[in-house]
C-alpha cells in the first residue's frame, strides 16, 4: 500500500523531532535543566502577607483567619487533605476570589507579576492551538491585546521551550502532547511570564517521574538561583520535604506554617485528618472568632 | 454540465436569486468566523438558545417600527442578549446549570414571540419568519447583511487575541487582568447581531445552522483557529449557494434546504474528515507514536 503524501511527511517530521529530542536530551544531561528564559539574570522580589484572611467559595467559608507571610524569595508548599482550601488560597491570592474578610498585602510587587498555574484540568487541551501559541502568552503583561510579539520575543519563548526540554515542538497543536509534555509547555509560559511571585496548584499531579524532576529542578532554580518567591500546592509529602524550605499546613485554618520539618510532623498531619473528617457536620457559616494562626 | 448549468441558470435568470447569493456571501462572512468561536467556547447550545430568543424581539419590533430590518434587528439584538446575561446570571446566582436555564429561557422566548406575532399580525407568515424566505432579501436586508459582516470582521480582528486566550484558558486571562468578561460580552454582541443577520434569509429557527453547523464540520479538517475560520466561512457560502438553489428548485422555504445542504456537508466530514473522521480514525494511533520522544 502506498501511503498518502501527507502521511509521508508527517511520519518524517515526526522522526526529525524525535532525533531533535535525543540530541537535546544528551546535551541536558551535561548541563542542569534550568530557567535560562527572560531576565533569568534579574533577582525578583516579592512577598506575600495574608492577615486575618477568610475566603468563602461557594459560598461556603473555605479559609478561615489565615494569618502569615509567604516572605520574599521564599520556597514554600501548601498542603493539606482534600477540600483544605488549598487552591481556593492561591486562587485568592492571585485574585480570582475575593476575600470576605481580612486581606492580602502584596510586598514590593504588583499583581501583574504574580504567575499562576491553575490545576490541570482548568484548561481545554483540544483547543486548536500551537505550543509556541501558547507559551507566547507568557508574554500578556507585556503584549496585552493589541500589541505585536517582537521576533526577540519569539525567541524567548523557544528558549523557554528548550529549558523545559521540548526543543523542537514548537509547531505541535497542543492536543497531540502528553499529559507530562503540556505541563512542560505550561511550566516554558511561567518561565516566560517572568514574574517575582510563582503560584502552582498541585503541578505534578498525575504527571510522569521524569517531567516531575526536571519541573521541580526548574522550580529549585527559581528559588535557589533567581530568588522568585514559590508557593506551591503539592500532596506528596515526600516531595515537600526533599524539595521545599517551607510548608503551610492548612486544614481550612492553618495547622502549621513555618520550616517544613517542623510543619510536617506526624502529629500535624493526623490532626489535619481529623479535621477534614469533621467537616461533614460543620456549620457552614463562620461562627469562629478569629482565631489567628 | 447539466448539473453545473442547474446551478448557475436561477442567478442568470432572477435578480432575486443573485441577490441572495451575494447576501450568503455576507452571511458567510461574519458566521464563520463567529461560529467557530461558538463551537471552541462550548457554546452552540448557547446560540441556539440565542437564536431563538431573537423572535420576541423582532416581534416587538414588528410592532413598535413596522415591516423594518432595523426595527427586527434592534428589538432581536435586546432580547437575545438580555436572554444571554440572564441565563449566566441565573446560573451563576442559583444552583442551576447554564444549560438548563439556557433551554427554559429559549423555549419560553420562542413561545412568547409567536404568541406575539400571531396576536398583532395574524397575516405574517410564520413560516416564512421561522424557516426563511429568499425573497425576503430585499435591499434593506442586503445592506444590513453586509454591516453585520464589516462590523463583525472589524471586532474580531480587535478582540481577536484575547478571545482565543478566553476561550482556551480562561484562568490564565483573568489571572494576567485580560478583561475576559468584557470580550465575552462583545463576543455575545457579535453572536446575536450575525444571528438576527441569518435570520434574514434563514429564518428564526434556521439561522443558528449557518453559524454551528459549517463550524462543527471545518473541525474535522483543520486544527488552527484561522484555518477553522476560514473553511467555517467556506462551507457555509457553499451550504448558502446550493441551498438556494435547492430553494428555488424545490420550493421549499430557504432556511431548510441550506441547513440541509450544511447537514450533508457535516455527514461527510464525520465520514472522511482528516482529523478524527471515522474513516481515517484507525491511523491515528500510528502516528501518534512519533510523540513519545519526552514524556
Amino acid at each position: 500500500m502506498i501511503l498518502p503524501e501527507p502521511m509521508d511527511r508527517t511520519v518524517e517530521t515526526f522522526r526529525a523531532e524525535r532525533l531533535a529530542a535525543a540530541r537535546h536530551r544528551g546535551r541536558r544531561e551535561s548541563r542542569s535543566l534550568g530557567g535560562g528564559g527572560v531576565g533569568a539574570d534579574v533577582n525578583k522580589t516579592g512577598g506575600i502577607r495574608l492577615r486575618n484572611l477568610t475566603v468563602a467559595y461557594e459560598r461556603h467559608p473555605a479559609v478561615h483567619h489565615l494569618s502569615g507571610a509567604f516572605e520574599s524569595g521564599s520556597m514554600t508548599a501548601v498542603v493539606g487533605p482534600n477540600g483544605a482550601g488549598k487552591s481556593t488560597l492561591m486562587k485568592t491570592i492571585v485574585g480570582l476570589l475575593r476575600p470576605s474578610e481580612g486581606h492580602i498585602e502584596l510586598q514590593g510587587v504588583s499583581p501583574s507579576q504574580i504567575a499562576y498555574l491553575p490545576q490541570a484540568a482548568e484548561i481545554d487541551r483540544s483547543f486548536p492551538i500551537s505550543v509556541l501559541e501558547t507559551v507566547l502568552l507568557g508574554h500578556w503583561n507585556r503584549v496585552g491585546w493589541f500589541r505585536g510579539i517582537s521576533r526577540e520575543q519569539r525567541a524567548q519563548a523557544q528558549r523557554a521551550l528548550s529549558a523545559v526540554g521540548l526543543e523542537g515542538f514548537a509547531r505541535r497543536p497542543v492536543g497531540s502532547l502528553s499529559a507530562g509534555q503540556f505541563q512542560r509547555v505550561l511550566f516554558a509560559r511561567l518561565v516566560l511570564q517572568d514574574a517575582a511571585i510563582v503560584l502552582l496548584d498541585e503541578p505534578f499531579t498525575a504527571i510522569d517521574a521524569r517531567t516531575t524532576r526536571d519541573l521541580l529542578d526548574l522550580v529549585g532554580r527559581w528559588h535557589t538561583a533567581e530568588r522568585r518567591t514559590v508557593v506551591a500546592v503539592l500532596h506528596d509529602t515526600e516531595q515537600v520535604r526533599q524539595h521545599f524550605p517551607h510548608t503551610l499546613m492548612i486544614a481550612r485554618e492553618a495547622i502549621g506554617w513555618g520550616p517544613t520539618q517542623e510543619v510536617l510532623t506526624a502529629s500535624n498531619l493526623l490532626k489535619a485528618r481529623r479535621m477534614a473528617e469533621s467537616w461533614d457536620e460543620e456549620a457552614v457559616t463562620c461562627d469562629q472568632a478569629g482565631t489567628a494562626a | 454540465m447539466g448539473a453545473v448549468a442547474g446551478l448557475i441558470a436561477p442567478f442568470l435568470d432572477y435578480s432575486f436569486m443573485r441577490r441572495a447569493l451575494a447576501g450568503c456571501l455576507a452571511l458567510a462572512l461574519g458566521c464563520g468566523p463567529i461560529g467557530t468561536f461558538l463551537v471552541l467556547r462550548r457554546m452552540s447550545l448557547a446560540g441556539y438558545a440565542l437564536s431563538h430568543a431573537v423572535l420576541p424581539g423582532a416581534a416587538v419590533g414588528f410592532i413598535l417600527g413596522g415591516l423594518s430590518v432595523v426595527a427586527l434587528a434592534v428589538g432581536g439584538l435586546m432580547t437575545g442578549l438580555a436572554v444571554a446575561l440572564s441565563a449566566g446570571f441565573i446560573s451563576r446566582l442559583t444552583t442551576q446549570g447554564e444549560d438548563a436555564s439556557f433551554t427554559v429561557l429559549y423555549n419560553t422566548a420562542i413561545a412568547l414571540g409567536v404568541v406575539l406575532i400571531s396576536t398583532v399580525a395574524p397575516s405574517t407568515d410564520l413560516i416564512g419568519l421561522l424557516f426563511g424566505d429568499i425573497l425576503a432579501m430585499d435591499d434593506t436586508a442586503m445592506v444590513f447583511v453586509a454591516c453585520s459582516a464589516t462590523l463583525t470582521a472589524f471586532v474580531l480582528a480587535l478582540i481577536y487575541r484575547p478571545l482565543v486566550t478566553e476561550c482556551f484558558d480562561p484562568l490564565y486571562l483573568r489571572a494576567a487582568g485580560g478583561r475576559g468578561a468584557l470580550v465575552q460580552v462583545i463576543f455575545l454582541g457579535l453572536v446575536v447581531l450575525n444571528l438576527v443577520s441569518a435570520f434574514q434569509g434563514l429564518g428564526v429557527l434556521m439561522a443558528v445552522g449557518l453559524l454551528i453547523v459549517p463550524a462543527v464540520s471545518a473541525r474535522f479538517w483543520a486544527n488552527s483557529v484561522g484555518a477553522l475560520c476560514a473553511l467555517s466561512t467556506g462551507l457555509a457560502f457553499l451550504s448558502g449557494t446550493v441551498g438556494l438553489v435547492a430553494s428555488y428548485a424545490f420550493n421549499q422555504p430557504s432556511g431548510p434546504t441550506i441547513v440541509l445542504v450544511a447537514g450533508v456537508l457535516y455527514g461527510g466530514s464525520v465520514l472522511a474528515g482528516r482529523r478524527g473522521g471515522l474513516l481515517r480514525k484507525r491511523r491515528a494511533p500510528a502516528s501518534r507514536r512519533g510523540h513519545a520522544a519526552v514524556p
